[in-house]
């Protein structure tokens, strides 16, 4: 282990990676869309080996006090104790955490879901729209996956029936969310001075910091976050945006 | 163009930053910016528990950020909230850069900060309170970390959002930054910007750090710093009533670093001299 972290970080001094992909390459993306029934959207997306699946449960309850006219977005993540010897069960780790409130930012902050359309009455009645991300598989990059599996999963959603009160889950209608936009993050792991998107499992147990930059499809950046306990230059963040930019428009083709 | 409270585009709320606040702690700070107050406490280096979070190679630095429940207008529900858990994680990782971790393994360096009052921009508050607190609690450090946030409000850049501001931007980027070398240890950003847009805003982040960083040693200096000519063995005589009792009479610890190479323990006898 020890042996072949020291082999990827001289690799990465020269720009290399060890499984000989270039820098700004993914590897082998699978969308897959509505994989299973019961949920109203649903998505499962592998990347490389990595393994996630979104759900996009619909539900109803009471808005926020400061939003009364606005339905409400959650996005949960769990990382499954089937998917890693380092995942155990319980309540959800610091990662987990930070996971889903990543996506969840791209979602909300590029206004992806029009969630004024989203209002049954207002102070009163609103739509849920809950996420749930679930990884299956994981050997690196879960942000990336589960944040493209999650947008895969809310433009699939067809809304339930409404009877008065309550929701008919047996009965979709053919209506979909109010949604606009795909917000794509990618994601780059800073190695020895080199940054690399998607790192594998091997790659972040070395990466010094990690650095996500969420764009939507004007190009416009979303979100942010910064993660690891290594630094990053003013020069490093702003060359990963033109990047990120740029790869984020080959990513999005695959969710059409 | 004026903002609400009048300030200037580019300029940070009022600041006021103390060290050596709580007395119990190894170190301490208040950082007030604007309404925003966050309170900072360094406990360690001390045996880290639990055990399996001991590290061989270097200290654990535990991280708990917290908001007081009647720190906002709607009382905020007190114990874990998974925002509290993020930010206490990026905290984490934005303060690790600068610590010589190394030089303590297996212990724990326990660090609290406490939202008392909540007018946005808190985790910055909280890591720029942080700093001061590892500093004032003499463990070596490479640079002190140092945090403002920026935004987009109607076309025009403003550092330093308060809530009002914060309601209705375009975006808000905080920033962690260390001025000695130009490393950005946190940056998060939410909110609907061009590529442009952000590398301007991160730029008024950063001159904004640098202010903010001239704060934190001042704060340090008014703790620790003693006159040349009573060489190291009374404290400065300003506010002395202020002061702990306990705390006066010692030797100045430098946050930059040069105490490299003391141990946890020297650091923490000399302190009771």
């Amino acid at each position: 282990m020890i042996l072949q972290n020291q082999y990827i970080l001289n690799l990465a001094s020269k720009g290399q990676r060890i499984d000989k992909r270039g820098p700004d390459e993914y590897r082998k993306i699978v969308v897959e869309k509505s994989p299973i029934e019961k949920p109203e959207g649903c998505a499962r997306v592998t990347l490389g080996e990595t393994v996630v699946m979104a759900g996009v449960k619909m539900g109803i309850g009471t808005p926020f006090s400061d939003r009364p006219d606005e339905g409400v977005l959650m996005v949960n993540a769990e990382f499954s104790p089937i998917a890693s010897p380092d995942f155990e069960s319980g309540p959800p780790s610091e990662e987990a955490v930070e996971l889903a409130r990543v996506v969840d930012r791209g979602i909300r902050e590029s206004h992806a879901i029009d969630l004024k359309k989203l209002c049954i009455k207002k102070a009163e009645k609103v739509w849920m729209v809950n996420v749930d991300i679930h990884i299956l598989n994981h050997t690196g990059n879960l942000i990336d996956a589960a944040a493209l599996a999650s947008i895969a999963a809310l433009w699939e959603v067809r809304m339930p029936e409404l009877k008065g009160d309550e929701i008919n889950y047996d009965k979709k209608t053919n209506k979909k969310l109010p949604i606009s936009s795909k917000p794509v993050p990618v994601t780059f792991a800073k190695v020895e001075g080199s940054l690399f998107m998607d790192p594998s499992l091997e790659e972040e147990e070395v990466m010094g910091a990690r650095l996500t930059v969420t764009t939507k499809d004007d190009g416009n950046i979303v979100a942010l976050q910064k993660g690891g306990t290594a630094t990053l230059t003013q020069d490093e963040i702003e060359n990963a945006f033109g990047l990120a930019e740029k790869k984020a428009r080959e990513l999005r083709r695959l969710l059409n | 163009m004026k903002r609400k409270d009048g300030r200037k585009p580019g300029d940070l709320r009022p600041v006021e930053i103390k060290a050596g606040v709580i007395e119990q702690a190894d170190g301490s700070a208040m950082v007030r910016m604007g309404r925003t107050i966050a309170m900072a406490a360094v406990y360690g280096p001390r045996e880290m528990h639990p055990r399996r979070m001991q590290k061989s190679d270097r200290a654990f630095l535990k991280t708990i950020y917290r908001m007081a429940p009647f720190s906002t207008t709607d009382r905020c529900r007190p114990g874990r909230s998974r925002r509290s858990q993020e930010i206490s994680m990026v905290t984490r990782e934005a303060l690790e850069p600068a610590i010589f971790l190394e030089e303590f393994p297996k212990t724990g360096i326990y660090l609290f900060i406490e939202i008392i009052q909540a007018d946005a921009g808190t985790r910055t508050a909280g890591i720029n309170a942080a700093s001061v607190a590892l500093a004032d609690a003499g463990i070596p450090m490479r640079d002190l970390v140092t945090a403002v946030a920026a935004g987009k409000v109607d076309n025009e850049y403003f550092l330093d959002l308060e809530y009002k501001e914060e309601e209705e931007t375009a975006a808000d980027l905080p920033i962690a930054y260390m001025p000695r070398s130009k490393k950005v240890t946190l940056l998060q950003m939410d909110g609907d910007l061009s590529v442009k847009d952000v590398k301007a805003v991160m730029q008024m982040a950063i001159k904004g750090c640098e202010i903010m960083y001239e704060k934190q040693k001042q704060a340090l200096r008014e703790r620790w710093e003693t006159r040349p000519k009573e060489a190291g063995r009374e404290a400065r005589p300003a506010e002395p009533a202020k002061k702990p009792a306990v705390k006066e009479a010692k030797p100045p610890p430098s946050p930059k670093g040069d105490s490299r190479g003391k141990s946890a323990k020297s650091i923490k006898t000399r302190k009771k001299e």
